[in-house]
């Protein structure tokens, strides 16, 4: 027959692509770790920078955590301040000076020792007007340090509160107490930069000068990196200049920066990854039924919300953001919607920040509400309110709770929501221009103090954008951040947070819990409030099976 | 025109003072008006240089494209070679055996390759042969291996349409006179297929080859982000929602000047092949 | 005359379309599909966009004959509403086509000469443009409305439609029955419209046949980067995108709307090709 050639040859590809197929099946990376000790690691997106002072992101803060090392460290399990590059610290009677004594054998991954003189070098970068970091504000606690970057007087003039007494002596000077400020520091603004390298590659001020490529990027940290491919891979390695090489036990850690949760998901359960970003809520239940070794849901410092704009109609009237706040029953949300063991969120700052619990200031009471709107619609003399948009940023999960809501809405008061749900950068650039009358939010807690909240509803504060403001509220918050015992704070603080319940700028929907797949053979990673997790301390290994 | 879209590259969760925003816009050039920019950035392109990227900041847009087209690249070919590998046979099998099991059975499965959505069928390749058989890797770009399952998803669609279209171009050159003369002529039938049918038959293949190459390689934005590569459909998506100016411009004029370059390749392949095309030249 | 013979040949295409069996049935089953699409709601007592928490992802049963969704509704109702948004979708965008792609080819192709010249280096420059590209930048840049979306395809889709339109018409210029009219002075216009036009429609409705799908797949590809219609409407795009995502935990959420996208698309092909067979001439002569 004529066409035999072709079927024969139909009949080889296929045979040349099964065997191909069964030849590659490789070891994969969860399986080679053990021996090599490389962490293969979801970082959920691709970092905008790797110069700790101009990154926004919680990938930044993974990898730089990674590649260097600031003053002091965290505990693993608590998060509590423990020596970095400062061996010990001693603070002032008044509390306003903090005196950190570096320790000699702290090097740089060239070699260089990590001077006091290297801290204040990259405390006057940040806070440089030219270099225009987001981050600057984190050091404003530090005396005068607002008015260096204001750019209203030099760095001498202004006497910024930062003295390198010697090469090992630095000194810190506070504008008032501030109680958290050793955890304050932890944040990767205040992590150092080595100034020869960043001259080398331009000015001081320069932003995207090429220091933070993989063969110049000079670090301090337990790790150096090694390569860095957008899009598909940040490598770090052990350094052996970090002056606690001895105890990390990684060789290695590798990042992907893969954006989709399934996308993720699938490269965990292939074996590609040890720990996850995230997991879809759709999946939780699923996951747990079917891999509960996998499955993590740990506590996470942060509040989920929507604002109100209390500029335009209808949300300009007390009682319609009244009506929807009762309206909404958080726990049927978190339970049958998220199902990630979330806390209804019943006021703005999570229970037990830095150990103040607000009291519950918002309720469910769907009759009260009903009542509410409808003295609004015979005020107005209208049968129902006008559809309301609600803006959300694209994505699965707050496109579930979005829909949830509107139907909580129509449900109990009638009301109907029209989503509209934009691009990340459309979204943030209608929500600060004030072009939106209902918009999604979260807020990720800094460090582990109530003020990382609360401060974000003073008057004109640049994250308020709700167009509320209330001077009793910016004046407990002012007094709050001069009170001397946790007792008075505290006080301030729940003060803020009834004015809040009082007179609904936003809608608290429910505390984060951050779930994520993690392989059993991690070792040494402990849940803790923010999601850090100190890479020197953890390693690899299989637990024998029951 | 992608400047007047709502949204800027420096907008972000946590409010900037707007004196560093005016600080970030002057560093890239944002700050002067819309005509000088572009004359500063049509002088820079006569240089061959595209600009930073405003949202991988210290990477220029030449060199994101100078890594990620590679990818976009050999990911394109090797689905090439898929869909033409199993295209070709199978258009031509279904065009020999006309209405035969033979012809019914390849057309099916091509019709359902064409109506299956790659986003399905990337998740079903990976459920089978990454998450249970652990054949083959389930995402990423390490190794020779990546290339596979991606290939495959991004390949059969077009070996369906290649079968289709193979099989319409064969039926229509049986039917032409010179292949009855050759037949006539006593040569041999595989001769008779292999000289002179391909030639004519494969004739629509290489028209669509063109702007399918194209699709190939630009259009893999869906396989590339299923499948964690890094490749330019990707930057280029990325870019877009992240308003990174350059990266879209950049990119899409790195595109139009390819597909350019793509067509006119075709246009001689086409002459080459068809004798009549060549006289009218 | 010009009327008796398009009644003939369509006639004549009607007949040999009937007996392309494949053809044929899938007429039939998309009409099924249509009339699906707009008459479940009506059969189904759940609204698209109404949920029930407590009967989240159910699998197919007596109340809800396609299972529910995450959020318990019914999925019944959101795969018929979605087959409106996907119809209407393909539908209006292959229509947008047409009339773009149609009008300009004809004028080209008529015009002749300079302007032909002209107006086909145009398409051909559009062509180079990565036109999938530019509708996610339409998206992304322009934000989602539904009116965008298929206009945005449309306009995208024009370009081969007026490749074809200027062909044929080139070929119909030089045919004895336009001489004759133009020899009778009829105006340029109704020499377009009454006397090219009709003689179009073969390859029009044959190339906009083949369109629909292809929108279709587009849109279904827009829904995947989350730029398709916006919640809580559904299109089939959008509907496999989530199925596809849970295909492990609520297989159905894949498969029914699964089911009908890729049968409507087969279906649609199907017929494009009968069309095909049926219209051209060439075939008759065997």
């Amino acid at each position: 027959m004529r066409f035999i050639r072709k079927k024969r040859s139909l009949l080889l590809t296929c045979f040349l692509a099964c065997s191909f197929l069964v030849s590659c099946s490789a070891p994969s990376n969860v399986e080679k770790a053990i021996d090599e000790q490389v962490l293969h690691f979801g970082l959920g997106a691709e970092p905008q920078h790797l110069d700790p002072h101009l990154a926004t992101s919680v990938a930044a803060h993974n990898i730089l955590s990674a590649l260097l090392e600031g003053l002091i460290g965290e505990d693993p399990k608590t998060l509590k301040p423990v020596p970095g590059v400062a061996e010990r610290w001693a603070v002032s009677n008044d509390k306003k000076t903090y005196t950190f004594y570096l320790r000699n054998n702290a090097k740089w991954h060239n070699g260089d020792p990590v001077t006091a003189h290297d801290f204040a070098y990259s405390y006057r970068r940040i806070l440089n007007p030219s270099l225009g970091a987001q981050y600057a504000s984190m050091l404003h606690v530090l005396k005068n340090a607002k008015v260096y970057h204001s750019g209203a007087k030099t760095w001498k003039e202004a006497n910024v509160g930062v003295t390198a007494i010697d090469d090992l002596t630095l000194q810190l000077t506070l504008e008032n107490q501030t109680p958290y400020f050793l955890e304050l520091i932890n944040h990767y603004s205040w992590f150092p930069v080595h100034p020869p390298t960043i001259e080398m590659f331009g000015a001081f001020e320069q932003i995207g000068t090429p220091w933070t490529k993989p063969a110049n990027f000079v670090g301090n940290g337990p790790f150096s990196l090694s390569d860095h491919r957008i899009n598909s891979v940040i490598e770090v390695r052990a350094d052996p200049h970090y002056w606690d090489a001895n105890q990390t036990k990684l060789s290695g850690i590798r990042f992907y920066p893969i954006e989709t949760t399934d996308t993720e998901e699938r490269a965990f359960r292939s074996g590609f990854l040890h720990v996850t970003q995230s997991v879809s809520s759709d999946r939780i239940e699923y996951l747990q039924q079917k891999h509960p070794e996998w499955i993590h849901f740990e506590p996470y410092l942060g509040t989920y919300y929507y604002r109100f704009n209390v500029t335009t109609p209808p949300f300009d009237d007390l009682r319609v953001r009244k009506a929807l706040s009762l309206s909404v029953n958080r726990k049927v949300l978190v339970e049958k919607v998220l199902k990630g063991g979330q806390l209804p969120a019943y006021c703005f700052t999570p229970p037990d920040t830095g150990g103040f619990t607000a009291k519950e200031g918002y309720t469910y009471n769907p009759e009260e509400a009903k009542a509410l709107l409808d003295s609004y619609l015979n005020e107005k003399g209208i049968l129902s309110l006008p559809p309301i948009e609600l803006n959300y940023n694209t994505s699965e999960a707050h496109k579930k709770v979005a829909e949830a809501l509107q139907s909580m809405w129509k449900t109990s008061l009638g009301v109907e929501i029209k989503l509209l749900n934009m691009e990340w950068k459309v979204f943030l650039s209608s929500i600060s221009k004030g072009d939106y009358s209902l918009a999604r939010a979260g807020w990720i807690g800094d460090y582990v103090d109530a003020n990382t909240f609360l401060h974000l509803w003073r008057s004109k504060d640049g994250n308020n954008l709700t167009g509320w403001s209330n001077q009793e509220y910016d004046h407990s918050l002012a007094l709050a951040e001069q009170s001397l015992s946790p007792q008075e704070r505290f006080t301030h603080f729940q003060k803020c947070e009834d004015l809040l319940a009082q007179e609904i700028p936003i809608l608290p929907l429910y505390f984060y819990v951050h779930v994520s797949l993690r392989h059993p053979t991690v070792q040494g990673w402990h849940p803790t409030l923010l999601d850090h997790h100190p890479y020197k301390h953890i390693y690899l290994e299989r637990r024998i099976k029951e | 025109m992608t400047r007047f879209a709502p949204g800027g590259p420096f907008d972000s969760d946590k409010a900037i003072p707007e004196e560093i925003k005016i600080k970030l816009q002057s560093h890239f050039g944002l700050n002067l008006p819309l005509f000088d920019q572009y004359l500063l950035y049509m002088k820079n392109l006569l240089a061959g240089d595209l600009g930073p990227s405003f949202k991988y900041v210290g990477w220029d847009v030449s060199e994101l494209i100078s890594l990620s087209f590679p990818v976009s690249l050999s990911l394109g070919i090797s689905a090439l070679l898929i869909a033409l590998l199993i295209g070709l046979p199978a258009g031509m099998l279904a065009a020999l055996r006309k209405n035969t099991l033979w012809d019914y059975l390849p057309m099916g499965i091509a019709m359902v390759g064409i109506c299956l959505p790659s986003f399905v069928l990337g998740p079903v390749l990976i459920m089978v042969f990454s998450t249970e058989l652990k054949w083959l890797p389930a995402l990423g770009w390490y190794s020779w291996s990546d290339l596979i399952l991606p290939s495959l998803t991004l390949g059969l669609f077009y070996a369906a349409y290649v079968a289709r279209l193979t099989r319409a171009g064969m039926l229509e050159t049986l039917k032409q006179d010179y292949i009855r003369t050759a037949r006539a002529k006593g040569a041999s039938p595989s001769r008779v297929l292999l000289k002179h049918a391909i030639r004519g038959g494969l004739l629509p293949v290489v028209t669509y080859l063109g702007p399918a190459f194209a699709g190939l390689v630009s259009g893999s934005f869906i396989i590339e982000s299923i499948f964690f590569i890094p490749g330019l459909g990707k930057f280029f998506v990325t870019a877009a929602f992240n308003r990174d100016y350059t990266v879209v411009l950049g990119t899409v004029l790195f595109y139009a000047t390819l597909i350019i370059i793509l067509n006119l390749f075709v246009d001689f392949l086409q002459a080459w092949l068809d004798p009549k095309a060549r006289e009218q030249q | 005359m010009n009327e008796a013979q398009g009644a003939s040949l369509a006639k004549d295409a009607w007949i040999r379309l009937r007996s392309n069996r494949m053809a044929l049935a899938s007429l039939i089953i998309l009409a099924i599909i249509v009339s699906f699409s707009f008459i479940g709601p009506i059969l189904c007592e759940y609204q698209y966009d109404e949920q029930n928490l407590d009967e989240q992802f159910m699998g197919p049963n007596k109340q809800h004959w396609f299972g529910t969704d995450s959020l318990g509704r019914d999925l019944f109702a959101r795969t018929s509403y979605g087959g409106r948004i996907s119809l209407a979708v393909g539908f209006l965008a292959t229509t947008v086509s047409l009339l773009i792609g149609v009008s300009y080819g004809m004028v080209a192709g008529y015009a002749g000469g300079k302007t032909d010249a002209i107006l086909m280096r145009i398409v051909d420059i559009l062509y180079s443009l990565p036109f999938t590209i530019f509708v996610i930048l339409l998206m992304v840049l322009f934000g989602r409305n539904f009116l965008l979306l298929f206009l945005a395809i449309g306009a995208v889709e024009w370009l081969t439609m007026a490749r074809i339109t200027r062909a044929q018409t080139l070929n119909l210029k030089r045919a004895e029955f336009i001489e004759a009219a133009r020899a009778l002075g009829f105006s340029h216009s109704r020499i377009l419209f009454h006397h090219i036009l009709p003689n179009l429609l073969g390859p029009i409705i044959v190339y906009a046949t083949l369109t629909v799908p292809a929108v279709m797949l587009l849109e279904a590809g827009l829904s995947f980067l989350g730029l398709g219609v916006q919640a809580p409407m559904a299109s089939w795009g959008s509907l496999i995108k989530e199925g596809a995502e849970k295909m492990d935990v609520a297989p159905w959420l894949i498969i029914f709307p699964g089911i009908f996208f890729c049968l409507s698309l087969f279906c649609l092909n199907f017929i494009g090709d009968g069309l095909r067979d049926a219209l051209d001439p060439k075939s008759s002569k065997d």
